[in-house]
């Protein structure tokens, strides 16, 4: 049943030294989904992601990309977008693009398919409306920009899932809702499965098509550290409608989830015990320990 | 409105363009405004004085071994010093440049490399070149290779640090990325970031130059039978101060070009390396 799912992790626990960060993840997630990841500051949000990535290994538990347990490293199924240093500062825009399909080939036949690969990469460059910069270095464009190629540059090589790390997160807000509208566009376009961390609430609920909500705030939970700092566990997993427009952020509805996220998620005062979390996505799932269930009872 | 920007004082200087050049210019001029007034001082109390040489004496020391055949060995002596010098020189320099670029590249990357070399590139830094000096004349012998390997010594392990350092500032995250664009391990260390490295060479390479010249000269002045550190030790034993003031100002002139040219290289090849740099 796991093989059904593009990414699904199981009883997942991260160390690092003796601090817990994460404790006990469990996720699945199907193709095409648009999936946001919100939590408070240090929760581990990223670390999550860096394990998906390959960037880093679990401690323990089950990781599998389309069933495959045999993705220890960073792999070309995976994307990445970084919130800075996704650019390589010694190529020019075009070929910061082209380079994906360049590196797999030895560099002889690279040199030789360079004009299609060229014309690939300004299909892609024209999708993020950057087609007139392709001759400037990443230097030379502003923060936005450097956004749009780090997108592009991950699109080309058409990844299984695409992993984004707060990629707006050093933007202004106006450049921020345009790249909202345009990784929307983007994602409906190539029927993308994207696994986007942010820290913006807003962001998250308007761009996701499911939310998940991570906390170190909960009560329960087998590991052995009651009374200390806990590692973050999803709290709450909601599946999302799709936002058609930015006017969708300003509706009476957006506003009450938000209120409600921010409570399962970002409170400390507000503590639900493991068997209570809000996990209404339908492939959402919880592995309980036997003590943990005992309370149910 | 007050003018509120000085030409020449104060964090807020805002020099103009000629007042620069001048401003360039001037303590050269001072310098040799200096000499000049020593010398004439000391030739007008003695006509025969040598430790400060007159600029027609100077002239005829140039002529002397740049435009005149050497009546013993046929050579123009400047020249061919100049050759058998540079040659070491760059000798020296591009092997240590070269093996310490893929060394310093590969200990930045490869952990396994790195924990076998970084303690051993740390002591062999530490051995002060100019000891072993005769342990290398004793090996290598006295002709081209042992001050060819003094150089190399002298400059290597410095270029290896360098390059290690600069890899080590690399961030992770581009090494992740390069993977997920489907970059071999070798594709990551000479595809991604080797190019990106390159310019820093030539930093190392600038800076490492003086400490070659310091090993060249030295080698030269001990044992040697040509080369322009060799005449400038040779030609003390008669004081000719002219000879010697020709033949460092003619070092310090081809040390300068080699860095401008250097310097230029970065700025025309790799535009996009430290963009905000001053020419
Ligand atoms: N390499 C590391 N070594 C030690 N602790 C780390 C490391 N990376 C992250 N952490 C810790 O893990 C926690 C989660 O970090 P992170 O995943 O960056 O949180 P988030 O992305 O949710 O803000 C933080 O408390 C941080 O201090």
């Amino acid at each position: 049943m796991s093989d059904a799912y593009l990414l699904y992790l199981e009883d997942i626990q991260k160390t690092y030294g003796d601090k817990l960060v994460l404790a006990d993840i469990d996720l699945a997630v199907k193709q095409g989904e648009f999936c946001t990841v919100v939590g408070p500051s240090g929760c581990g949000k990223s670390t999550l992601l860096r394990l998906i990535l390959g960037q880093e290994q679990p401690t323990s538990g089950k990781l599998l990309i389309n069933g495959r347990a045999d993705v220890l490293h960073p792999s070309p199924e995976r994307g990445i977008v970084y919130q800075r240093y996704s650019l390589f500062p010694h190529l020019k825009i075009i070929d910061n693009i082209m380079i994906g399909l360049i590196l797999p080939l030895p560099f002889w036949k690279g040199i030789f398919k360079k004009k299609i690969i060229r014309k690939e990469a300004l299909h892609y460059l024209e999708q993020v409306q950057l087609a007139e910069h392709a001759h400037k270095y990443p230097h030379q464009l502003s923060g936005g920009m450097r956004q749009r190629v780090a997108i592009a540059q991950a699109l080309i090589k058409k990844p299984q899932i695409l992993l984004m790390d707060e990629p707006f997160g050093a933007l202004d807000p106006g450049t921020r809702e345009s790249m909202q509208m345009l990784i929307i566009e983007l994602w409906e376009r190539h029927n993308m499965t994207i696994f986007f961390v942010t820290h913006d609430l807003e962001e998250a609920v308007f761009l996701g098509s499911r939310i998940i909500v991570m906390s170190q705030y909960y009560l329960g939970g087998s590991e052995k550290t009651d009374g200390q700092a806990k590692g973050a566990r999803i709290v709450s997993d909601h599946s999302l409608e799709k936002a058609s427009s930015t006017h969708y952020k300003e509706s009476d509805e957006f506003g009450k989830f938000i209120q409600q996220i921010r409570k399962e998620g970002m409170d400390p005062a507000y503590l639900q015990h493991v068997t209570q979390f809000n996990l209404q996505h339908r492939d959402s799932f919880q592995t309980l320990t036997s003590e943990e269930r005992a309370v149910l009872q | 409105m007050k003018k509120d920007k000085t030409w020449f004082r104060g964090l807020h200087a805002a020099p103009p363009h000629w007042l620069r050049l001048l401003l360039a210019i001037l303590p050269f001029m001072l310098l040799v405004a200096f000499y000049l007034t020593a010398s004439h001082i000391r030739h007008t109390e003695n006509p025969q004085d040598k430790l400060l040489p007159t600029i027609t004496k100077m002239g005829n020391a140039i002529k002397k071994t740049a435009f005149t055949e050497d009546k013993r060995t046929g050579k123009y002596l400047l020249w061919s010093d100049t050759f058998s010098s540079l040659k070491r020189l760059l000798a020296g320099i591009s092997m240590a440049a070269a093996s310490g670029f893929l060394l310093g590249l590969n200990m930045g990357l490869l952990p396994g490399l790195r924990s076998m070399l970084l303690a051993f590139i740390t002591f062999l830094a530490n051995v002060p070149p100019l000891a072993i000096l005769p342990i290398l004349f004793i090996s290598f012998g006295v002709g081209e290779l042992g001050k060819i390997m003094l150089i190399f010594l002298g400059t290597f392990p410095l270029i290896t640090r360098d390059i290690y350092l600069a890899v080590r500032k690399i961030p992770q995250n581009m090494i992740v990325k390069s993977l997920t664009l489907g970059a071999s391990q070798a594709g990551v260390i000479y595809r991604v970031i080797m190019p990106q490295i390159l310019p820093r060479l030539i930093e190392t390479v600038r800076l490492s130059l003086g400490a070659a010249w310091l090993f060249l000269i030295a080698s030269e002045a001990i044992a040697s039978q040509s080369g322009l550190g060799y005449r400038i030790f040779l030609v003390r034993r008669y004081l000719s101060m002219d000879v010697i003031i020709v033949y460092v100002a003619w070092i310090t002139l081809i040390a300068f070009s080699i860095d401008l040219i250097l310097r230029k290289c970065i700025t025309w090849v790799f535009p996009w390396y430290n963009p905000k740099m001053e020419r």
